[in-house]
């Protein structure tokens, strides 16, 4: 039985580091093909987990896939049929689940088995490289790469130029709408802000995934390739997320930044600083009644803070101090209760989300530190198992030898699977992470609503206001026989102002209940996405903790078995 | 648990065997925490079962503390040198930790073996001592142990090879001499080296067998709260969703339950056969210890005893009147000298019996611990797989 005891070991390097142990070559192999190959695969994952343990990567993120899913490893479904096969019956329905997850980062086999069909509702989704082919559904994948450095040209204050880093953005598609199948542009990560921000304009209502931080004291701090390349995992993320929302997905805005070459066609954000400038500069003029005092219709479409009328501003900032501190309730008030108790809802899903984001990752920490030590277990008794082998004066030690090593090799084995599952445990809990993050679109569509509805209101009472100072001067007016042509002229250009603001107040309305039909639609498909994401998520999540179960356990029961000699003595 | 140790004595090597299988077989049980504050400790019951003449009945209850059973240790440590004596458990812990439940089963487990290895060791369970451990009352007991403390555990003679040991080891240093005399046996080297090496191999070994048992608590804490975390996102949620969460948080939790249940197995039938073992091999070094000092005993006497008689010749050839007293002094010193060779002799004859006894039993041990810990694993790992199992249809429900 032990006679190739030492063969293994030849190649065997005894430090224990993470690397000389994959490199180990078992004499019990899982598969049953040569070591040769398995040292290819067992490569292949570490490159793809060793991510998830090497980096300080934030463990709920999911690992920088070295080799993405069509390198699928040897261990293919139909080999471990075969193997499984000949074990005893642990299993409740072929083929075992087992056997699912193995095709480890192929998402939508474990969804096609499970049922279910994968439409773009998985955020993983985006990370496998397709479809089943069998699918009809569009798809729109995003790539981000390739970060240059690149000069800024024109108006360098500081000589020697300002620079900065441009990524290239390749988008595949089937979707007619974008005229082409596959195309790239580069663009620095201004121009993602430039999108985001006109997204935010356009869309007031929709939950917007929210884009990558600027990161400013990072970008000071962090070593520059290591933020580039975080920058670029992040940017990926969003566009995919972008692109995935059925809305957004379809965008002008989102068409131009993936398409146009050259100089991103949208216009830019000015800095808050020269919009604040240009307020101030208009200010005085507002006041002393030489430019328009009136919020033109136009404007109206866009909330007041972020704009360059800062009279608009006062005023909705005074109307929201009345609203909560004044006598009498505001002219129009947020009326839709089961809106209300939508908001309170969501909420209290966001705090228990949370919660659960952080315990998945406290799991996952768990998880991988008992795969480490078994691992390290393993490689001490396959140290002191090369040790007596060695020294061995006297048969027993022999005998001792090979047990260990029968102990060692096993615990190497499930280390390696603790490791697998981790790195499949992290994917499927990351779609918690998923949906906090989302929480932050869903604050943004209902602030949108809040601040439409301010400016109605405030519009309300300026006609309100508007209307009370016309009927006096009518009444004054009234009383003086024949006219009062300065009254007369007064109480016209009133009229005047009344019907302009009666048109914003229109389309202040008009909006307030666009933005209001937006929330309603995007939150049905926020619960109906999700509910399907999580129910997914946990399928996977139990799927993979049975797969890799009883794979561990079939690893110790072998064990169990080589050494059941012992187990006579013992009571 | 580790019951090989209480196997019975059966085949005695004595010719005169009584009829029946002679055996003696000591149970230490049902640990009590006693006396106050500072001076709180634990007493155990010990019983011993036995058919040996020399003992004072058929079955003998007594108490004991730890400290007796270090009395014991270093008792036959001074009688039998030459054996492995087996290991004692660690004197003590952290202070917090001495009165825990699992370190006093621990260590209850631990002295439940050792008194059974002395037992089954055919030359150790003549020891006397042994007898008095297992049938003295509690008084005579304390006065025992009481009288082995410190320096007082020597007896003169003992004192008296001390003070010739450094005195010899000074003169050592002033004749330039400061390396010790060291036997010259390739395979004794060899051994030595061995042993030296096993240690440091075996306790990185049993650090890690340690670290597991954390790691599973660990597991089952993370386990635990992801449980209790996914219940309440589930109550929030509601509907399939809902359900699904609870379900899931409900089985996090038991399954939390069984890792920490797994956690203790790990601790006492893999983490504590290691230690163990790390403490035989201390055990062995010791004995290495007690060789060397023999060894240098024997040599020291075989010099004195080559001077003197070097004086010897000397009086003898000038008649003088001291040549009787010399010659006593010399017969005296070469009774000396020959008993030191034949301790040293049965030390090496012993060690060498003694060392394929250890390798044999080692063998036996761990091979039980492997086979504990392979079980442990697949049955914790059955359980996660059947649990999870079990939610299958009903998450499938839920997608329904």
């Amino acid at each position: 039985m032990m006679g190739s005891e030492n063969q293994g070991f030849e190649e065997a390097h005894l430090f224990a580091s993470r690397e000389e142990m994959e490199n180990l070559v078992l004499d019990e192999p899982l598969s049953n093909h040569n070591n040769h190959q398995n040292n290819n695969s067992y490569s292949s994952y570490r490159s793809a987990t060793s991510s998830i343990s090497d980096t300080t990567h934030h463990p709920l993120s999911p690992p920088i896939l070295a080799t993405p899913a069509d390198s699928d490893p040897l261990l293919s479904p139909p080999l471990y049929r075969n193997l499984n096969a000949s074990d005893n019956n642990s299993y409740i329905e072929p083929p075992s689940y087992s056997d699912v997850i193995f095709s480890p980062f192929d998402e939508n086999s474990v969804n096609e088995i499970n049922g279910l069909d994968s439409p773009s509702k998985n955020p993983e989704s985006s990370l496998t490289l397709s479809r089943s082919p069998s699918s009809s559904s569009d798809y729109v994948k995003i790539t981000v790469s390739n970060p240059k450095k690149e000069q800024e040209t024109a108006n360098s204050l500081v000589p020697g130029g300002n620079t900065y880093y441009t990524y290239l953005i390749t988008t595949r598609t089937n979707i007619p709408e974008f005229g082409s199948s596959e195309f790239s542009v580069r663009r620095r990560f201004r121009d993602v802000v430039t999108l985001s921000d006109r997204l935010a304009e356009a869309y007031r209502g929709y939950f917007i995934p929210p884009r990558p931080d600027k990161n400013v004291v990072e970008s000071q701090v962090m070593q520059k390739q290591e933020f580039v390349e975080q920058r670029r995992v992040a940017l990926e993320k969003y566009l995919r997320r972008l692109a995935e929302h059925p809305v957004i997905g379809l965008s002008d805005e989102l068409k131009v930044f993936l398409q146009v070459e050259g100089r991103l066609p949208l216009a830019t954000s000015t800095d808050v600083a020269s919009r604040m400038l240009d307020g101030a500069v208009k200010l005085p003029k507002q006041l002393f009644g030489e430019s328009t005092a009136v919020v033109a219709p136009h404007e109206v479409v866009q909330p007041a803070k972020g704009g360059r009328d800062l009279l608009r501003l006062f005023k909705e900032l005074k109307q929201s101090v009345a609203n909560d501190w004044g006598g009498s309730k505001p002219p129009v008030v947020e009326e839709d209760k089961l809106f209300m108790e939508k908001k309170e809802w969501i909420h209290d899903l966001e705090q228990q989300l949370s919660n659960a984001s952080q315990q998945a990752e406290a799991l996952v920490k768990a998880q991988q530190d008992m795969g480490e030590t078994m691992g390290e277990l393993g490689l001490a008794f396959i140290k002191l198992t090369k040790f007596e082998n060695e020294e061995a004066i006297f048969n027993p030690q022999r005998v001792r030898a090979a047990d260990m090593k029968c102990l060692a090799t096993a615990a190497v084995k499930a280390s390696r699977f603790y490791r697998e599952l981790n790195a499949q445990t992290v994917k499927h809990l990351d779609t918690l992470h998923e949906y906090l993050g989302l929480m932050l679109a869903v604050h943004g569509a209902f602030s949108d609503r809040s601040s439409a509805l301010l400016t109605v209101q405030t519009l309300l009472s300026e006609l309100s206001t508007l209307h009370s100072r016309a009927e006096k001067l009518e009444a004054a007016s009234s009383k003086i026989f024949g006219g009062d042509k300065s009254r007369v002229r007064k109480i016209e250009e009133l009229k005047e102002t009344i019907r302009v603001t009666e048109d914003a107040k229109n389309v202040a309305i008009r909006e307030y209940e666009r933005i209001k039909e937006n929330n309603r639609c995007e939150l049905e498909r926020l619960d109906n996405e999700r509910r399907a994401d999580f129910l997914n998520m946990l399928k996977g999540f139990v799927v993979n903790q049975v797969g890799y179960a009883e794979k561990i356990s079939n690893v110790w029961a072998k064990v169990a078995e080589e050494t059941s000699g012992y187990a006579k003595d013992s009571s | 648990m580790i019951t090989s140790q209480r196997s019975l004595t059966g085949s005695s090597q004595s010719p005169r065997s009584p009829p029946s299988q002679p055996y003696l077989s000591v149970s230490v049980m049902d640990p009590v925490k006693l006396g106050n504050g500072v001076q709180a400790y634990i007493s155990y019951r010990v019983i011993t079962k036995t058919n040996f003449p020399e003992y004072q009945g058929p079955e003998k209850i007594v108490i004991r503390r730890y400290s007796d059973f270090v009395w014991l240790r270093d008792r036959l440590f001074e009688k039998y040198k030459g054996f492995f004596i087996p290991p004692l458990p660690e004197k003590s812990a952290v202070e917090k930790f001495r009165f825990s439940a699992e370190f006093i089963e621990m260590r209850r487990q631990a002295l439940d073996v050792f008194v059974n290895r002395i037992a089954s060791h055919s030359e150790l369970q003549q020891s006397e001592d042994l007898r008095t451990f297992l049938q003295a009352d509690e008084e005579t007991m304390e006065r025992l142990r009481s009288l082995e403390t410190g320096i007082f555990k020597k007896k003169p003679a003992d004192l008296m090879q001390m003070f010739k040991d450094v005195q010899s080891k000074v003169s050592d240093v002033v004749l330039g001499k400061e390396k010790p005399v060291e036997e010259s046996n390739p395979e004794y080297e060899k051994l030595k080296h061995y042993v030296f090496e096993l240690e440091n191999h075996l306790a990185e070994a049993q650090k890690h067998a340690y670290r597991l048992v954390k790691r599973h608590r660990e597991l089952g804490q993370s386990l635990s709260d992801f449980g209790k975390a996914a219940k309440l996102l589930g109550a929030c949620e509601g509907q399939a969703v809902g359900k699904a969460f609870s379900e899931i948080g409900a089985k996090s939790e038991t399954l939390a339950a069984k890792l920490q249940k797994e956690a203790h197995q790990l601790l006492m039938n893999f983490e504590e056969p290691l230690k163990d073992y790390v403490r035989a091999v201390q055990s062995i070094k010791a004995t290495i210890g007690e060789r060397a000092n023999a060894f240098r005993q024997q040599c020291e006497l075989a010099e004195t005893m080559k001077l003197k008689e070097i004086n010897l010749d000397k009086l003898m050839l000038t008649r003088s009147e001291r040549v009787r007293e010399a010659e006593h002094e010399y017969k005296e010193l070469k009774e000396e000298s020959e008993e030191a060779t034949r301790r040293f002799e049965t030390i090496v004859r012993l060690m060498s019996e003694e060392i394929v006894r250890f390798q044999e039993q080692k063998t036996q041990d761990m091979g039980i611990a492997f086979h504990e810990f392979a079980r442990g694993q697949a049955r914790m790992a059955n359980n996660i797989a059947d649990a999870w199992r079990s939610l299958l249809p009903k998450l499938e429900a839920c997608s329904a």
